[in-house]
């Protein structure tokens, strides 16, 4: 019989700070650029060059630590890593190895109905490497020429977050990463943009008899270049490491290459001899001491996390989790939401509605946020119908008019007196006596179809919910 | 006999411009026309920078700056940008750097003539200059034996005339140590008093930019002009800038002078130890109070010096790849045997063994046992100096234990070349300013130097001490070679 | 007693190709230094703090402004080989 496995997951993710220059010298940090024109003597490691680290990207990281709950060390130093690759120009990388920036934090997810606090075991400074393409027809490294190295990217500030293995599913992999994505970008410190590589995540999985305290034979997944993948790579990885446990085969220690096309996760290179990374001090950077009044001020700064957000959304506002789960994880739709909202007396469900189904984004809800609560207030009183409203708006974006204007110029005005409407009702029961006779009989459905003709009759300008009540009141009645 | 100008110390050169005696251009062809006549046998200079020397004494006629129109020689080990820089190394042969170094912008800025860019041992590791990949220099004093290196190629040109002053980098003793073998003044600053931006690095931890001078006075003065903050290194000191000059009272009633009790002992050549004594005596004559100071862990510093330099120097040359810039071996299938190839053709083999040593010595399992104690060692070397500053303001040595050795004599024994900077070595540990002036001259008419030592940032109460007991020696004897053009 | 070292491992890892008569002479002269080096172990004990670096100092940083970076050309023009603006180099095996 299948023994009782679990699964165990641990989530390195590396998180490109969007800074105005580089880490280490003024070179400026964006994405994209023709190869190698963001360069300069330092970030190519020209001798006898100098690295100085950016005070922002420092900022940043303090922001990131205390907002995933981390103690800041007092004391933290740089060190060097060493090993040998063409698109690392110095051939060390300056990274943090024992006393990193931030450690001891945590961040809450929720996966598959379920509360689950996630330990993150540090979070620390690097700089970024140079890219690679490889001259092949498939662009990967097996059967390449040979190889073309763009700087541009080398020494881009670069935060490493590592979590515990803590995670127990593929699920719960993909709500941290999400939630992490999602409080990254609530902070302002990085585009997050997974496909442009300013997120990038490795995951370590193993799996053992449930109960067990030591962990499985480890293995790595690197090249997850999405949500999606990380979950369908985890899945996949679970899957085989269970089945290979349970058929009694040995597991090895390694780094695996998930392949996207063929859903498959396959040796990238085997961990024969370990690397032997040679972690020293960095002698040409001091110790970094953040001062208490540094760590405060960042701390008075940082903004609401997606946590507190949603909470506040379905507390206060009394959204359904759906709806707070969108707005509550995306700055954009939030601060759209935030400002429309305080322009309007109208429910913040309606707002919410409104703000998530917007067509133009969640900036231009923000630009347009006048408008857009015009319109609401004319919807939400019964002037306008929701349809008519998106049209007003559309023009009243386009034109620079007020929504009111252009309600009266073009007559748009619904038309909910009762007397106006009480004639059309009239023609309709003459002109459909089928369906009345069925709404008669209890059919209820039909009515719809009644207002339907209604609306017809006026050219849309029946308030629906007023044509409903009188066809009712009508054929009740009568 | 009169001097020629090039013979002329920096201090004596600016009063004759400052009078209208002589001008920048005629120094300028002074000393190139002494690199004319005397470095087809000293070779002290990689390259010689006549066209830009001309341009730039030219140019600097009206400079009000103290260093104005003075010719300076660099080590080539520091980043001059469209002069080639090769840090004595093949790997670097054909490298021209896109920058400058900080220390040589702001001497550029103030109106300095570059003469050329002088030999080193390769990547400033070596004692004797024997060890750079564009041939041996050799010490104007006596051709046959070596300046001392690794600045030696600077050291040389300084004392032969072909530059006024020279700035070189002193990681383990390598200003102070050819700067005794070569009868010069040769001074190393405290750790990040003068940047290290675009020096080359080999320990950047213990590197320093030193000066090589004729007088005290003339160290006091290029000091002024390339010490002080930069915010290009982040290990630079927040100190202004400073006229070091003005510290120079000659006045040393009172000092209090430690003479270092570990360094007179076995190895050091009876002459050398004679005539340290002596200048030690001269000082009390001046009215300094000498006492016998100890610090205890001098026999171990050569032992961490030789553990975290090529520690350090094993990260900071992974960057000689073959990839960027830089010499590259040909014929390699990928990446990782180009990169193995082209340093292995690329480096010497002091390179080599020092990478080998830095590299194990950092390798798991190895790190505590080794880089780890060095580190620990570190801290007791600097708890000797705290101990002994406390009771004395500046410490006496020799600065090496022997004068200036044949060529070839030490090559085969690295440890026996190692032992050469036994007693520079503490000072770049504990980052504390030191100088070496000369002092004498042995049986064979060979320089000998005398080492004076500082506390943290103290330039000012060095550079008077070692000014006064300058004077009171009065060395002036110049090499023969020299000597015979006079 | 000379220290015993792996030369061979020691230099996969420095990336430093050498010939058998380097490899010979490096095992015997690196023991001989590694030997008279291990000496730092005699004398320093476990509460004695480590130094990185020579004089103490903390939080130097750079404000996060643009300064003028190289010309693309002035970028290349050391590079052995160049191709498409980028630095070329022979083929990069997985196993690096
Ligand atoms: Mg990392
Ligand atoms: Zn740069």
């Amino acid at each position: 019989m299948s023994t009782d496995l679990e699964t165990v997951i641990g989530l390195e993710c590396h998180v490109e700070l969007d800074t105005d220059t580089k880490m280490f010298c003024g070179c400026r940090n964006e994405f994209g650029g023709e190869p190698n024109t963001n360069v300069c003597p330092i970030c190519l490691g020209h001798p006898g060059t100098l690295p100085v680290p950016n005070e922002k990207a420092i900022d940043y990281i303090i922001r990131i630590g205390l907002a995933l709950g981390c103690e800041i060390a007092p004391n933290s130093l740089f060190h060097r890593k060493n090993y040998f690759y063409p698109d690392m120009p110095k051939n060390f990388q300056i990274s943090q190895y024992d006393l990193p920036i931030c450690v001891n934090g945590h961040l809450g997810i929720e996966a598959e109905g379920e509360l689950r606090t996630i330990g993150i075991t540090r979070v620390h400074m690097e700089e970024d490497t140079g890219k690679t393409a490889h001259a092949s027809a498939t662009g990967r490294i097996h059967g390449a020429a040979y190889a073309l190295v763009d700087y541009n990217r080398a020494g881009v500030p670069l935060v490493e977050v590592v979590s515990e293995p803590d995670m127990r599913s593929a699920e719960e992999a993909r709500a941290y990463l999400n939630e992490l994505r999602a409080a990254l970008e609530s902070l302002g410190v990085s585009d997050v943009r997974m496909e442009e590589g300013s997120l990038r995540c490795d995951a370590n999985i193993s799996v053992r008899p449930r109960g067990e305290s030591e962990l499985g034979v480890k293995v790595e997944i690197k090249n997850l270049n999405s949500v999606r993948s990380l979950f369908y790579a985890l899945k996949f990885e679970e899957e085989r490491q269970r089945k290979a446990v349970e058929a009694g085969e040995p597991l090895r220690q390694e780094t695996r290459h998930w392949d996207e096309d063929s859903g498959v996760t396959s040796p990238l290179r085997s961990k024969e001899y370990a690397f032997d990374y040679r972690y020293f001090p960095e002698p040409d950077l001091p110790p970094l001491e953040p001062e208490g009044a540094r760590i405060e001020r960042i701390r008075k700064d940082l903004p609401e996390l997606p946590a507190a957000r949603r909470r506040k959304l379905e507390e206060t506002y009394d959204l359904p989790a759906d709806q707070a789960q969108l707005l509550g994880s995306s700055s954009d739709l939030y601060a759209a939401f935030e400002a429309t909202l305080a322009k309007v007396e109208v429910g913040p469900r309606m707002v919410a509605n409104w703000v998530i189904n917007h067509p133009r984004g969640p900036a231009a809800v923000v630009q347009e946020s006048d408008a857009i609560a015009a319109v609401l207030q004319l919807v939400n009183d019964g002037t306008l119908s929701a349809l008519k409203g998106k049209e007003v708006l559309d023009e009243a974006v386009e034109s620079g008019k007020s929504p009111v204007q252009i309600v009266e110029e073009k007559g748009l005005k619904q038309v909910s007196d009762t007397g106006e409407l009480g004639a059309v009702v009239d023609e309709v029961i003459a002109e459909n006596p089928k369906p009345v006779e069925q709404f008669k009989a209890g059919k209820e459905g039909v009515l719809g179809f009644l207002v339907g003709q209604m609306m017809k009759k006026t050219g849309g300008s029946a308030n629906p919910k007023v044509a409903g009540d009188l066809l009712r009141e009508r054929l009740s009645g009568g | 006999m009169t001097a020629e100008l090039c013979d002329l110390t920096a201090s004596e050169l600016s009063e004759r411009f400052r009078s209208g005696e002589t001008t920048p251009s005629q120094v300028g062809d002074s000393c190139l026309a002494r690199i004319d006549a005397v470095d087809a046998d000293v070779k002290a200079f990689l390259s010689v920078t006549s066209d830009l020397a001309r341009k730039q004494a030219g140019g600097g006629d009206g400079k009000s700056e103290a260093v104005a129109g003075i010719p300076l020689a660099l080590k080539d080990v520091l980043a001059t940008r469209g002069i080639a820089t090769t840090c004595g190394s093949k790997i670097l042969e054909n490298y021209v750097p896109p920058y400058d170094c900080t220390p040589w912008a702001r001497l550029r800025e103030a109106g300095s003539v570059l003469v050329g860019k002088t030999n080193m041992d390769e990547f400033a590791m070596g004692s004797s200059t024997e060890n750079s990949a564009f041939g041996v220099t050799r010490n104007p004093w006596n051709l046959e034996t070596v300046p001392g290196g690794s600045s030696g190629g600077s050291a040389a040109a300084i004392a032969a005339g072909e530059a006024v002053w020279a700035l070189g980098t002193d990681t383990g003793g390598s200003v102070r140590q050819p700067a005794s073998l070569c009868g010069v003044v040769g001074l190393k600053p405290t750790y990040g008093l003068v940047s290290r931006y675009g020096l080359i690095a080999f320990a950047s931890s213990l590197d320093t930019v030193g000066t090589f001078t004729r007088s005290v006075r003339d160290a006091a003065m290029l000091l002024s002009s390339i010490a002080g903050h930069d915010p290009k290194d982040a290990t630079s000191l927040p100190e202004g800038r400073r006229d070091y000059t003005k510290d120079i009272h000659g006045d040393i009633k009172g000092l209090r002078v430690g003479v270092i009790e570990q360094a007179f002992g076995e190895g050091v050549q009876p002459e050398v130890s004679d005539a340290v004594r002596a200048a030690v005596d001269r000082l009390t004559g001046l009215g300094a109070e000498a006492g016998e100071v100890s610090l205890p862990h001098t026999d171990y510093a050569l032992s961490a010096y030789y553990l975290i330099a090529p520690s350090e120097a094993s990260s900071n040359l992974a960057r000689y790849d073959g990839v960027r810039y830089g010499y590259r071996a040909q014929g390699a299938k990928d990446s990782v045997e180009m990169m193995s190839k082209t340093r292995g053709e690329g480096f010497g083999d002091e390179v080599k063994r020092r990478i080998m040593l830095g590299t194990y010595a950092l390798s798991a399992g190895y790190y505590e046992a080794y880089y780890g104690q060095a580190q620990k060692v570190r801290t007791l070397i600097i708890r000797d100096y705290e101990r002994a500053f406390a009771d004395y303001d500046v410490l006496v040595s020799p600065t090496s234990p022997t004068t200036a050795f044949r060529i070839g004599e030490k090559t085969g024994d690295p440890l026996a070349m190692y032992l050469n900077d036994v007693f520079t070595i503490p000072a770049n540990l504990a980052g504390v300013p030191a100088i070496s002036i000369p002092c004498g001259l042995d049986s064979n008419g060979l320089p000998i130097g005398l080492q004076l030592t500082a506390k943290v940032l103290g330039e000012p109460a060095l550079l008077n001490a070692a000014d006064a007991l300058e004077k009171d020696l009065a060395f002036s004897a110049k090499p023969p070679l020299i000597e015979a053009m006079a | 007693m000379p220290v015993e070292i792996d030369v061979e491992h020691v230099a996969r890892l420095a990336r430093l190709q050498l010939s058998a008569d380097e490899k010979e002479r490096l095992r015997e002269q690196l023991g001989l230094i590694l030997e008279h080096a291990a000496k730092v172990g005699e004398v320093a004990a476990d509460d004695v703090p480590p130094t990185a670096y020579a004089i103490p100092r903390s939080n130097v940083l750079r404000p996060d402004e643009v300064e003028p970076s190289l010309s693309h050309e002035e970028a290349l023009a050391g590079a052995p080989e160049v191709e498409d603006g980028r630095f070329k180099v022979p083929r990069i095996v997985e196993a690096e």
